[in-house]
C-alpha cells in the first residue's frame, strides 16, 4: 500500500462519476453530488480494516471450506427456449433482440476498444 | 370459533391433519386477515389468494383420502419473501427493475415447501435485493411494524416480520446476509433464524452477497421455525455451496429444549456486542434474559471476539463487492426492465435502464463495490476485509472453545421510526452490528423475542449463535428460553402483547 492510501484519501464527485460509468449507471448530477458525500462518509468509515496488521492472515473468500463440486456430465432438463425467452424486453425469431451493441462513433471497425475499460481515473 | 390466525404453525397443523379444520379454511382465514389489515402493514407485495387455495385444497383432499400429510406442516400457510423464485407469481425483489417478472422456475426452497404442502399466501415486501435494515429501500414503499405503525418492521426482510406479528402467516421466510431475518424478528417480536452457511439451498434466491446469503426459517414460536427449518434445509445438487450432510434434529432439540433443563451447557456472552451504541433498555432485556438461562441451569461466561468490532466494516467492504457483481447481470437484455428510447447501443440502454431499475441504496453499494475491486485499491480494501474475515472466523473458534453457544442483543436499538436513518447509510448500517459476524464467519444464530425495553415499550430480541452445524443447542437454548419467559410472563408468548391493527372492510 502506498503511502496516499486510500484509507484517507476519500473520493472524488469524478472518481464517483466514474465508477458509476464502469458499473454502467446513467446517474444524474444530483445523484452524484449525494452519493459523493455519502461514498466518502462510508469509505472512512470501512477503512478501518486497515487497522488490523494482518499480513500473516490467509484472506477468507467462504465462510465454509469448499471442494470443487462436480455432478455426473450427463443431460438433464432444462428450460425450454419459451421459458428462457418469457420475460425478455423484446425477442425475434425465437432469440433475445438486443439494441445495437457498437456506438456510432467511432465508426464501425475503427477500434473495439471501449474507453471505460481503460486502467486508469480522473485526477 | 377459534380465530385460526392466533393458532401456532404446529397447532394449525395438529388440528388440519386431525380433519378439525380444513387446510383451505386455513388459508381463508388469513386470506382475509390480509385484506383487512394489510393495507396498512404493507407486508405484501403480492397476494395470490387462487393460487393459495387451490394448493390447500389438494391438501384437504388427500387428507380425505386417508393419505398421511406430507409434512409435519401440511396444510398451514406462509409469506415468501419476494427474493425466492416463484413460477405462478412474481418475484421482484422489492425493485423496479424486476416489476412484474414472472421466473420461468421454482427456487430450491419454494419446491420444498410445495412438496410439504404448505401454503404460499404471497410474497412479502423488502429492502431491494435484500440491501437494507429498515424495508424502507422498498421501490414499492415501506412495510409498517404491527407494534407501531409510524416505525420500521426492520430489514431487509420487514415484509415477513410483518406479516408474522400481524397475524397475516403464522410461518414465513427470509434471507439473512447480515441481519435480514435475524433484524426484523427482534424489531417484531417473532423467531427468526439464520441456518448454517450452506445449510439450506439458494438454487433460485435472487443473490445478494452470495458468500453470506442464507435463507431460513421465520415463525412466532421457537417449534415452528424449527418445523420449518426441517422442510427447508438439506442438501441440493442444484447449489454448489450446500452441505451434503443430515439436517441437524432441530424440531426434536426444540421440543427438548421446552423442556425446560440447561444443565450443563455453556452459555457466552459476546463482550464486545454491548456497550456503546446499544439501547439502555435493550441492555437490560439481555441482561435479563441472561440471567434467566443461569436459572434454567446454564452455566455463563463471558467470551472476547476482539475482532468484531472491524465486522462492520469488512461487511460493507465485501457486500458492496458482490452485489455489484451479482446485479450486473440485470442487463436489460434478458429479462426485466428495458429503458429504451430508440437508437440507443445496447451500452447506452443498459446505463439507463439501470438508473431508473435501481434505487439509491442499490447504486451506492455497486459504486462502493465497483470501487473496492477496482485496480489499486482491491488489497487495502476487499484483501483486507477477507483477511479479517478469517480473524472474525477465529474469534468465533475460540469462543466456542469456552461455550456450547454465544448470545448477545440481535440488534442494538428497537423499532426506529420511519424515515430517521434512510438518508445516513452509515447510520443504517449500524443496525446490523451485531449481527454481521455469524455471517462472515458462516455459523448458525438466531433472534427470538425476550421483552420489551422499558424506554419505549417495544420488542428485544436475544441472539443465540451456534457453531457450524449445531443448530440443534441453538434451537435447544431458544425454545428453553422461550418457555421460561412466556412461563414468567402470565404464560403468553411476547407477541400476543403486540396492539390490536385497526380491521378495515375488504
Amino acid at each position: 500500500m502506498s503511502s496516499d492510501s486510500p484509507a484517507r484519501g476519500g473520493i472524488s464527485r469524478a472518481e464517483v462519476a466514474h465508477l458509476a460509468r464502469l458499473a454502467r449507471l446513467a446517474v444524474t448530477d444530483r445523484e452524484l453530488d449525494v452519493f459523493a458525500g455519502q461514498l466518502d462518509v462510508i469509505l472512512g468509515a470501512v477503512a478501518r480494516v486497515g487497522e488490523v496488521a494482518a499480513d500473516e492472515i490467509p484472506p477468507t473468500s467462504h465462510a465454509i471450506p469448499l471442494q470443487n463440486t462436480f455432478r455426473p456430465d450427463q443431460r438433464r432438463p432444462s428450460l425450454t427456449q419459451e421459458q428462457a425467452l418469457s420475460g425478455a424486453p423484446a425477442t425475434e425469431d425465437g432469440r433475445f433482440r438486443v439494441p445495437r451493441i457498437l456506438d456510432d462513433e467511432p465508426p464501425m471497425g475503427s477500434s473495439l476498444t471501449e474507453p471505460d475499460v481503460v486502467e486508469g481515473r480522473p485526477a | 370459533m377459534t380465530d385460526l390466525t392466533r393458532l401456532t404453525a404446529a397447532e394449525l397443523a395438529a388440528r388440519i391433519h386431525a380433519r378439525e379444520v380444513t387446510a383451505v379454511e386455513a388459508a381463508q382465514a388469513h386470506l382475509d386477515r390480509i385484506a383487512a389489515v394489510d393495507g396498512a402493514v404493507h407486508a405484501f407485495l403480492h397476494v395470490a389468494p387462487d393460487a393459495a387455495l387451490a394448493s390447500a385444497a389438494l391438501v384437504d383432499a388427500a387428507l380425505d383420502a386417508g393419505t398421511p400429510p406430507p409434512s409435519p406442516l401440511a396444510g398451514v400457510p406462509l409469506a415468501l419473501k419476494d427474493v425466492f423464485t416463484t413460477a405462478d407469481m412474481p418475484t421482484t425483489c422489492g425493485s423496479k427493475i424486476l416489476e412484474g417478472w414472472r421466473p420461468p422456475y421454482d427456487a430450491t426452497v419454494t419446491a420444498r415447501l410445495r412438496a410439504a404442502g404448505i401454503t404460499i399466501l404471497g410474497k412479502t415486501n423488502m429492502d431491494e435485493f435484500a440491501m437494507g435494515s429498515s424495508t424502507e429501500h422498498s421501490a414499492y414503499g415501506p412495510t409498517r411494524n404491527p407494534w407501531d405503525l409510524a416505525r420500521i418492521p426492520g430489514g431487509s426482510g420487514g415484509g415477513s416480520a410483518a406479516a408474522l406479528a400481524a397475524f397475516e402467516a403464522p410461518l414465513a421466510l427470509g434471507t439473512d446476509t447480515g441481519g435480514s431475518i435475524r433484524q426484523p424478528a427482534a424489531v417484531t417480536g417473532t423467531v427468526g433464524v439464520k441456518p448454517t452457511y450452506g445449510g439450506v439451498s439458494r438454487y433460485g434466491l435472487v443473490a445478494c452477497a452470495s458468500s453470506l446469503d442464507q435463507a431460513g426459517p421465520c415463525a412466532r414460536t421457537v417449534l415452528d421455525a424449527a418445523l420449518l427449518h426441517e422442510v427447508i434445509a438439506g442438501h441440493d445438487p442444484l447449489d454448489s455451496t450446500s452441505i451434503d450432510a443430515p439436517v441437524p434434529p432441530v424440531a426434536q432439540a426444540a421440543l427438548r429444549g421446552a423442556a425446560g433443563d440447561l444443565e450443563g451447557l455453556r452459555v457466552g456472552m459476546v463482550r464486545e456486542l454491548g456497550g456503546e451504541g446499544y439501547q439502555p433498555g435493550v441492555e437490560r432485556a439481555y441482561r435479563a434474559a441472561v440471567a434467566r438461562l443461569e436459572k434454567l441451569g446454564a452455566e455463563i461466561v463471558e467470551v472476547s471476539c476482539p475482532h468484531f468490532e472491524y465486522g462492520l466494516a469488512a461487511y460493507y467492504l465485501i457486500l458492496p463487492s458482490e452485489v455489484s457483481s451479482n446485479l450486473a447481470r440485470f442487463d436489460a437484455m434478458r429479462y426485466g426492465l428495458r429503458v429504451d428510447a430508440g437508437g440507443q447501443s445496447a451500452e447506452e440502454v443498459m446505463a439507463r435502464t439501470r438508473e431508473a431499475g435501481f434505487g439509491a441504496e442499490a447504486k451506492r453499494r455497486i459504486i462502493l463495490g465497483t470501487y473496492a475491486l477496482s485496480s489499486g485499491y482491491y488489497d487495502a480494501y476487499y484483501g483486507q476485509a477477507q483477511k479479517v474475515r478469517t480473524l472474525i472466523a477465529r474469534d468465533f473458534a475460540a469462543a466456542f472453545e469456552q461455550a456450547d453457544v454465544l448470545v448477545s442483543p440481535t440488534a442494538p436499538t428497537t423499532a426506529f421510526p420511519i424515515g430517521e436513518k434512510v438518508d445516513d447509510p452509515l447510520a443504517m448500517y449500524l443496525n446490523d452490528l451485531a449481527t454481521i459476524p455469524t455471517n462472515l464467519a458462516g455459523v448458525a444464530a438466531m433472534s427470538v423475542p425476550c421483552g420489551l425495553a422499558e424506554e419505549d415499550g417495544l420488542p428485544v430480541g436475544l441472539q443465540i449463535m451456534a457453531p457450524v452445524l449445531g443448530e440443534a443447542q441453538m434451537y435447544r437454548v431458544g425454545a428453553a428460553y422461550e418457555a421460561a419467559r412466556n412461563a414468567d410472563d402470565e404464560g403468553v408468548p411476547l407477541i400476543t402483547r403486540v396492539p390490536a391493527l385497526e380491521v378495515t372492510a375488504p
